[in-house]
């Protein structure tokens, strides 16, 4: 018995209890944890499809940035704590994703409608409409500062000349639907359709007012292609269920290594912590979008990584049966069943990379799940696991090889 | 009792094994009994191909989960008064409905709801879940997946011809086949729904089927390198498959177990996708064993009658 690796060993699993205990209250964060798919909390999944100009003319890439800036816009005034937009200029789409939204009623509601962008004077009349703003283009000033440059139809410029000798002095509200966007004073009247509204502080501020302005004056009319809507209790019921799934997986699994395979069974358990944490920081550091699917990749990632563990101690045993000592019997098993395991793993790999290549949502997330838990199920045999055996077998290189399940009579 | 100091030889390994039976052998029965299970699934994806879901067709599903419970002919009497039809599935003590219709437009969804409050009953907001596919992006989520599926089995047989050799990869793709075809026969024989998390269920039997196969084929391989001039393929290869015996049978085990207990207690909505994922690893495990090791066998000992064949007539 070599005292130093029992105490080696004792503090080991000390330590992997404290990282377990220390991990669970981070992780399970409703705030900073382990980001929850709206299968999992509630939310909706929006796909908005551009459809065509009814005069023909192609809808593009610009086109598409200004709806998704109307739309991020209307999407922060949800309060909705980590929206996701993502626009897709091939096919002409815009993707949103809102977990744990309270009312998704309301938020398609406001989502779906088109923005409207209206000129209205302090009474609050609207007293031009976006269709006469032909564009508007964030800049620097003359004088200091940035500004937005806005030019108008020559219909729009007329209306506009007499609206801002009428307003002279007094402030232009510019809506976007019923939020105001901005209020500049009128200096002069403006008769040639050209106006410039000053006093922005950076050149981002203005150009994002100048690509919301833009899309009130050319709306690119959005169907719903797509959408996936999960009340919050639901999706709270799909959480619980899925836990209770993988928790009791998890105990059948336990019990099943260690009466298979005893004092290496239960080493194995132990990495299935060390490799069930990695995997879950892995997640929260990278803010992988935990959801259903993903969660059952993930159960099933445990059942790869036991795998790894029976590999190699099936190849253990039958070093030791024929005739190795148990040390080196661990160590060529190590290195022997480490070969087939690459080549396992790797074909399961390129599985997985090629659907979350190609796949969307729901397999995209199953897919990404199953990748990162190969990947630390190579890592952590190779390296806890195999040090612990190590360490078992040095601390009593005489240990009966039943222990290692491997029967007497071998 | 065994020998020490030496790689267990065919004996041995058969020794080791309680319930040891030649599977080389009886190959024609095992590629008959698989037959026989491919043969129904494989009619009726003719006859009656896929129960397939609104991710595919396109189209509308309600869940909805009332305060009290309902009747089906209620659902779909007030369905038809806004102009809907489509299947109505009750559950959870008739309190819950999954309603199938077209894609509905929001004006014409909300008009449902506002007609089932009123109509049937109160039901509760926060448990509803909504789901909506334009017919378009379900063409586009089966065109993805057929992609998906073709791409990995090219990047595969790649992958296996380079670390073993062409007839593996072939062996082994033969065995996926033959086992996401038993599953895909199953969901058409059965007629349950198919969604987009089928494609991920089907995708990890691919995946994990060709982990499977790939360990045995790593013992031939091994196996292999060491053969004599006089020994048998078919005994070396049954030896192989002895060999790996208890690990694909603990390994099976352990997967099985963690698809079972999402199958049991991970709710409806994973179902059917863990019920897919189950019947896959049960049939990956075994054509691992009784399909692609003897398909491998098959394959290697025409090519060696050939080429002795060959030898002949030049002798």
């Amino acid at each position: 018995m070599r005292r130093g690796n029992i105490i080696k060993l004792v503090a080991l699993v000390l330590l992997v209890v404290a990282a377990v205990a220390l991990s669970i209250k981070p992780l399970m964060d409703p705030e900073k944890g382990i980001l929850l798919g709206l299968d999992l909390r509630g939310g909706v999944h929006l796909v908005l499809q551009a459809e065509p100009n009814e005069d023909g003319t192609p809808i593009t890439n610009d086109d598409i940035d200004k709806a998704k800036a109307i739309i991020e816009k209307r999407v922060n005034d949800l309060g909705v704590s980590e929206p996701i937009v993502q626009s897709d200029y091939d096919k002409k789409r815009i993707v949103i994703d809102l977990a744990g939204v309270t009312d998704p009623d309301k938020a398609v509601d406001i989502l779906k409608t088109t923005a409207k962008l209206t000129f209205r004077d302090p009474q609050g009349n609207i007293v031009l409409e976006g269709d006469d703003l032909k564009d508007a283009k964030g800049g620097q000033g003359q004088a200091s500062g940035y500004v937005v440059n806005l030019s108008f139809s020559s219909e729009g410029a007329k209306k506009f000349g007499e609206l801002t000798t009428q307003l002279i002095g007094q402030r232009l509200g510019v809506y976007l639907d019923e939020d105001l966007l901005t209020n500049p004073t009128v200096n002069t009247p403006i008769l040639n359709g050209q106006a410039e509204i000053t006093g922005y502080a950076t050149l981002e501020e203005a150009a994002n007012d100048a690509v919301l302005m833009r899309s009130g004056s050319l709306p690119v009319s959005m169907s719903i292609a797509e959408k996936r809507q999960v009340g919050a209790s639901l999706g709270v019921d799909s959480l619980n269920k899925s836990i209770y799934a993988g928790a009791y997986g998890v105990i059948f699994i336990f019990l099943f290594m260690l009466i298979f395979y005893r004092v290496p069974g239960a080493v194995a358990n132990l990495s299935l912590f060390v490799y069930a944490l990695i995997v879950l920081w892995i997640f929260w550091m990278f803010r992988v979008v935990l959801t259903l699917p993903g969660i059952a990749g993930f159960i099933l990632s445990v059942g790869m990584a036991v795998d790894f563990n029976i590999i190699i101690y099936e190849r253990v045993k039958e070093e030791i049966r024929a005739g190795k000592s148990l040390r080196a019997g661990v160590e060529s098993g190590f290195s022997r069943a480490f070969i087939t395991v690459i080549d396992a793993h790797v074909t399961t790999l390129i599985a997985a990379i090629t659907l979350f290549y190609f796949g969307t949502g729901a397999i995209q997330g199953f897919a990404l799940t199953l990748g990162i838990g190969i990947i630390v199920t190579l890592f952590t045999g190779i390296t806890f696991t195999r040090q612990v055996l190590r360490w078992i077998v040095g601390a009593n290189p005489k240990m009966k090889t039943i222990w290692f399940g491997v029967r007497g009579d071998a | 009792m065994m020998k020490t100091g030496h790689p267990a030889t065919y004996e041995e390994v058969k020794k080791v094994h309680p319930l040891y039976f030649n599977i080389m052998k009886r190959r024609y029965w095992w590629f008959a009994l698989s037959l026989l299970v491919l043969i129904p699934g494989i009619i009726s994806l003719f006859m009656q191909g896929l129960n397939l879901g609104i991710d595919f067709k396109g189209g509308s599903m309600l869940d909805i989960t009332f305060n009290k419970p309902v009747t089906q002919a209620a659902i779909t009497d007030t369905m038809k008064s806004v102009g809907l039809e489509g299947p109505v599935q009750l559950s959870n003590g008739d309190t819950s409905a999954l309603i199938r219709t077209e894609a509905l437009e929001e004006e014409k969804r909300n008009e449902l709801l506002a007609a089932l409050e009123t109509n049937v009953a109160e039901y509760d907001k926060n448990s509803l879940g909504d789901d909506k596919v334009g017919p378009a992006m379900g063409q586009e989520l089966t065109r993805n997946a057929l992609w998906a599926l073709l791409i990995a089995i090219g990047l595969m047989i790649g992958y296996i011809t380079i670390r073993f050799q062409f007839v593996f990869a072939i062996s082994a793709i033969i065995a996926l086949l033959h086992d996401v075809l038993i599953v895909v026969g199953a969901f058409s024989l059965l007629q349950w729904e198919i969604d987009s998390t089928f494609v991920a269920a089907i995708l990890t039997v691919f995946g994990y089927s060709i982990n499977d196969t790939v360990i045995i084929f790593d013992r031939i391989r091994e196996n292999e390198a060491k053969m004599k001039r006089a020994d048998s393929y078919e005994d070396m290869a049954d030896k192989s498959v002895w060999q790996t015996m208890r690990r694909s049978i603990n390994t099976s085990l352990t997967v099985l177990i963690a698809l079972l207990s999402i199958f049991i207690f991970g709710g409806e909505s994973t179902k059917l996708f863990s019920l897919a994922m189950l019947i896959g690893v049960f049939v990956g495990a075994y054509s691992s064993i009784f399909i692609a090791s003897p398909i491998l066998l098959e394959i290697k000992q025409r090519m060696r009658k050939s080429r002795r064949g060959g030898k002949a007539v030049r002798a």
